[in-house]
């Protein structure tokens, strides 16, 4: 079941004009800029299918940056995103790529600073439902059929246990996990799914965690 | 879980409740939130719809001009005339093109189940309003039942036309919608699902062909014909009249339409309206005025 909520049907709540090409966009930066953990530098935007032949028309563009400057679908900044991102100093390039792929709506976003970078590939299924399906070329598979975190952290014993011992305190359970590093003592992943919604409280304690540089919800 | 309409219907009459307090359950049961949270979270909502609605009939535009103002044309036809199709369809085809019209020149809205199809929700909620005078609490229970349906599209199915053409978005709002409108005209869960199944029918192979890739021509008017579909579907399973197909077979023929159609039908605007000549002058005037500036 990839729809689990009657808010994914009714909501969200959105600036228009288009649920997947305006709202999931949003969501696809968002997720982008809170795995980041900052506001980039620069933006290079690959859209894929019909992301890349309406994405002018649906804004598509602004929302991307929209969510890279991590305003929620609602947000009527959105319309002005691009503007911002110029103010702020953020270079944003967007690329129409011809390549067939998995699924119609598909946007590669490339951000980065001086101290780092981060390159993710999200899809948007539909109703302003996004799913992240590669972060930093960890392929992360997810059913799409329960909630799920997504963790960056530093290749150490305890980065794992840290984790699954918070959410064992808030009695969130563990449904599915993937861990997955570059190479040893480097960057690593987890990906986590759980049986129930993984609120923002519960995030921040996450992100507070030993060896773990950053969270952020990929699915509810 | 309720993985069907066959299921929720079975669920909704075992229970002796209707089909929104299934949803209402299920969401409570699945996000671990109360009764209370829930409401709220439709409430706010409903709030939405009616505010874009409102928006809408006081006239937007959209940046590229290619729509808005129409249903305030509608109302004042309502206004000045005695619509043939009479008031209530009339009013539901301009609360819902209001909708659109403000989707469409990027105002606030709520999806449901997408912003394309935004306005057969609402349209026919704040339409119908004024025949059945229903409480809040009522209304908030519209949403809910228009989720049901909604969800096992979703889940089934698609709600997006680049995955499955106009038939996933207009198509199953307008079908979530009539199933609304059967439950708060005091019909049976049994019904809900014989208008959804109706809707749906007449809804089949909808192409998704936006003029220029905007979420405009003629997704608007699209809205606006989806909420007279579902509000007369619902008349019919009021009536009685059923559904020869039953309701999940026909969401399953939806789903292997949407499959089975070309990528020019799918939001790519090449194909249908937007390959007309007409339509290709207007993306050419859109993006040569607005986006061209870039």
């Amino acid at each position: 079941m990839k729809y689990r909520s009657v808010f994914d049907i009714i909501g969200p709540v959105m600036i228009g004009p288009s649920s997947s090409h305006t709202a999931g966009a949003a969501r696809i930066g968002r997720a982008a800029r809170h795995l980041f953990g900052r506001e980039p530098n620069y933006a290079n935007i690959h859209l894929y299918g019909s992301f890349a032949q309406t994405y002018k028309g649906h804004g598509t563009d602004v929302a991307i940056i929209g969510g890279l400057l991590d305003y929620d679908t609602d947000d009527t900044r959105i319309s002005t995103a691009l503007e911002t991102a110029r103010n702020h100093g953020m270079e944003v390039q967007f690329f129409e790529e011809d390549a067939v792929t998995d699924h119609p709506n598909t946007a590669r976003i490339k951000i980065g600073d001086e101290n780092g970078d981060l390159e993710l590939v999200g899809i948007s299924i539909g109703g302003g439902k996004a799913e992240i399906m590669e972060l930093n070329g960890f392929e992360l598979r997810l059913s799409g059929s329960h909630p799920a975190i997504l963790l960056i952290h530093n290749d150490r014993y305890g980065a794992i246990a840290s984790a699954t011992t918070i959410l064992a305190s808030h009695e969130i359970n563990i449904g599915r996990m993937e861990v997955a590093r570059k190479a040893e003592g480097e960057q690593a992943i987890m990906v986590i799914e759980v049986d129930q919604n993984v609120d923002d409280s519960i995030l921040s304690e996450l992100e507070r965690a030993d060896h773990i540089t950053q969270v952020a919800r990929i699915s509810d | 879980m309720f993985k069907n309409v066959a299921e929720l219907v079975q669920l909704a009459e075992s229970k002796g409740e209707q089909i929104s307090e299934i949803m209402i359950q299920q969401e409570m049961e699945v996000k671990q939130v109360s009764r209370e949270q829930v409401y709220a979270q439709m409430e706010r909502n409903l709030d939405v719809m009616e505010k874009s609605v409102e928006d809408g009939l006081k006239g937007v535009k959209s940046h590229s001009g290619l729509t808005g103002g129409d249903a305030v044309l509608i109302q004042d036809y309502m206004r000045d005339h005695e619509p043939l199709s009479g008031n209530l369809l009339m009013d539901a085809v301009s609360k819902a093109m209001a909708t659109n019209e403000v989707n469409a020149a990027m105002g606030t809205i709520c999806a449901t189940p997408t912003a394309g199809s935004a306005g057969c929700v609402p349209g026919t909620l704040f339409a119908v309003k004024h025949k059945l005078n229903p409480t809040r609490d009522q209304m908030i229970r519209y949403l809910f039942t228009s989720g049901a349906f909604g969800f096992v599209v979703a889940n089934n199915a698609s709600i997006s036309g680049a995955a499955g053409g106009c038939q996933a978005e207009v198509g199953s709002a307008a079908g979530m919608a009539s199933a609304a409108i059967v439950e708060m005209a005091g019909g049976t869960p049994a019904q809900s699902a014989e208008a959804m199944a109706i809707t749906l029918k007449n809804m089949l192979g909808l192409i998704c062909d936006p003029v220029a890739g905007l979420v405009e021509v003629p997704c608007v008017k699209r809205n606006a014909m989806g909420a007279t579909n579902a509000i007369v579907s619902a008349d019919m399973a009021l009536a009685g009249v059923t559904s020869r197909i039953p309701c999940d077979e026909v969401i399953d023929a939806m789903h292997k339409v949407g499959q089975r159609m070309p990528t020019a039908f799918r939001e790519t605007a090449q194909g249908g309206l937007a390959a007309t000549p007409t339509g290709k002058q207007l993306e050419a005037k859109v993006y040569g005025i607005s986006l061209g500036k870039e």
